[in-house]
């Protein structure tokens, strides 16, 4: 649809051509030939009818976009587009002269244009050329604000995932149980009570002041799952075991923050908690070639009894994904028999946590 | 553990976690009637425990690995008073409430465990109300049975309802056909029939509910009803009502 052909803005468009057409009348009427009245005459109704041909510059103008296209073949398309309009005009003048001529009160009308009529040519080439111009405004102006809408919509997007994550992040049960186990603790060992509480001041508190930074050192984030696994160590005991294999290059590459701690949450709860003899959590990253790539995996129970809130994890460590990355970063889950894996991958940034 | 005459009371704890059974355990020491005559860390471990020790109060951890304490009250039946126990869960609880079923919330509070346990005593002899229906009560909304729970003398069966090929309702029990075998578990066939989802089973006759992934063709059979002929060659009848639901809900996968 033509930006332009809406009632408010063609109103202003037609507005526009008022001052061109006078300019178009006085340079007609400025040899001598004609007359101011038949110049106006001719030139008038001949504007109006340019107006909306020069619309189609629009159509050419997008079909040609100014980057993508070799400056010569842009300036030779609109240059013969403008010729064949405005000859095709100057015929249209032709043809109204002719018209009026018939008439006995312009008698000879058409001797007096034919001077004037290389004039008319060049105006309406000028016309058009400013027409193509101004379409190439316009054009450029809706890209730009196609494009913040764009960002906008990410950046909301974006806003809206992390919250969740956010809000999903202290998860109820584990901070009840947490709490169970504290409570268990101060009669049996009550500095491991103590110990428990200190790393639950620490999981919240790195939480809440990871949660408040739009990327994060990936050396954070682990310090983070430090914190957790040590927890969920008190709770699980000897059936949580872990094994770590980062590559020291990783370390320092940005990411959204707690983008691992569900997943890691997750390995926790659907995997250890859903087996007797408890398994293993291996977690593993590597920087190569310019990408980051980081594997969760854990053993489970492919038949365990279904946990509340399954899987919405996995889903919002995926938005957030798609909302800070696009296209250039996934994530895949893979579970073959006992085995559940979840692999990212995502653009190596590297730089200060913010 | 001792059995000293006075303690009149054995009770089971159920709970994978060790700490969260030690809790329970400190807090019975107040309490010198009772004796825990075992603990056990899974549901498997509890059944074998209720069968061997018969204990007259439990402690039932809700979220444990392979079977959860609905899964657990389900197989010993309803005749042993149950405390459940549970960190969080909004369904759950509010499915204690209706049903005036003990529960105790973690982090566990001395008062409340007191006061549940006095609950439980006074109501020795009274039945638990059904599994089935309290199970079904904390399911979330929108959500099905993924499982079915069946005990064949003291083997348990996990059936993934994906297996299950069809349910025939036989007296008090169905009889839940997969993979060539039946097993038969204590249930009525409605109250299964709200467990499944209906976008997959249909009931297709007053005794019969059938997945319907399972069948391949419906063929006429005498003046009113129509039979079922599933994959692997199982024949089951279809009443009229059973064969609109069955037609409405294949014409909605179309």
């Amino acid at each position: 649809m033509h930006p332009l052909l809406t009632r408010n803005r063609l109103g202003l468009y037609l507005l526009g051509w008022i001052p061109l057409a006078a300019i178009v009348v006085l340079l007609m009427s400025a040899g001598g030939n004609l007359t101011w009245l038949e110049s106006a005459l001719i030139v008038v109704p001949l504007c109006v009818l340019y107006a909306f041909i020069c619309l189609s510059a629009w159509y050419t103008a997008k079909s040609l976009p100014i980057r993508g296209e070799s400056a010569l073949r842009l300036i030779g398309v609109h240059t013969l587009a403008a010729a064949l309009v405005s000859y095709f005009w100057m015929g249209l003048g032709w043809v109204l002269v002719a018209f009026l001529g018939k008439t006995s009160a312009f008698q000879g009308l058409d001797r007096r244009f034919a001077p004037q009529a290389p004039i008319l040519f060049g105006a309406g080439y000028l016309l058009y050329s400013l027409a193509v111009a101004s379409h190439y405004v316009i054009l450029s102006l809706e890209a730009s604000r196609q494009a913040e809408a764009r960002m906008m919509e990410v950046n909301i997007l974006a806003r809206d995932a992390e919250l969740k994550a956010l809000k999903a992040q202290i998860n109820p049960h584990f901070l009840f149980n947490s709490l169970n186990s504290i409570s268990a603790l101060t009669s049996i060992d009550s500095s491991r009570a103590r110990e428990m509480c200190v790393l639950l001041g620490d999981f919240l508190r790195l939480t809440l002041g990871l949660g408040e930074k739009t990327a994060v050192r990936f050396s954070e984030e682990l310090d983070l799952l430090e914190k957790y696994m040590a927890i969920e160590k008190v709770r699980f005991g000897d059936r949580l075991r872990m094994q770590e294999t980062i590559q020291e290059d990783s370390k320092t590459c940005l990411l959204p923050p707690l983008l691992l701690q569900p997943l890691v949450e997750n390995a926790v709860k659907h995997g250890i908690a859903s087996l007797p003899e408890g398994g293993e959590i291996r977690l593993a990253a590597e920087r190569q070639n310019g990408r980051l790539a980081i594997v969760v995996e854990n053993s489970w129970d492919p038949e365990a009894p279904p946990r509340r809130s399954g899987g919405r994890g996995l889903e919002n460590v995926q938005r957030r994904l798609e909302a800070r990355y696009g296209k250039d970063a996934s994530l895949r889950v893979n579970t073959e028999g006992e085995l559940f894996q979840v692999s990212l991958s995502l653009p190596a940034e590297s730089g200060e946590s913010a | 553990m001792s059995h000293s005459p006075d303690k009149r009371w054995k009770a089971l704890i159920v709970d994978d976690e060790e700490l969260a059974r030690h809790v329970i355990r400190e807090f019975l020491e107040s309490h010198p009637e009772i004796a825990v005559a075992a603990e056990c860390a899974n549901g498997m471990e509890a059944l074998k425990a209720v069968a061997e020790h018969k204990p007259n109060l439990i402690f039932l951890d809700v979220q444990m690995p392979k079977l959860t304490g609905f899964d657990v009250l389900e197989l010993i039946g309803t005749d042993v008073p149950v405390i459940f126990v549970t960190a969080y869960d909004q369904y759950a609880m509010r499915a204690f409430d209706v049903h005036a079923v003990d529960y105790l919330l973690k982090p566990i509070g001395r008062e409340r465990f007191d006061a549940a346990v006095e609950r439980a005593k006074g109501r020795l002899g009274e039945k638990m109300p059904s599994a089935q229906e309290l199970a079904a009560a904390a399911r979330p909304p929108q959500q099905f049975l993924e499982r079915l729970v069946v005990k064949d003398g003291t083997r348990v069966t996990l059936i993934p309802v994906a297996k299950l090929d069809y349910a025939e309702a036989q007296d008090d029990y169905v009889a839940l056909a997969t993979q060539g075998k039946k097993h038969l578990k204590q249930q009525t066939i409605a109250g299964l029939e709200a467990g499944l989802n209906p976008d997959n089973f249909v009931r297709i006759h007053r005794s019969y509910i059938v997945n319907l992934e399972r069948v391949v063709r419906i063929e006429p059979y005498g003046k009113d009803s129509r039979l079922a002929i599933l994959g692997d060659g199982t024949r089951l009848p279809v009443s009229r009502a059973g064969y609109a639901r069955l037609k409405a809900l294949l014409d909605e996968r179309k």
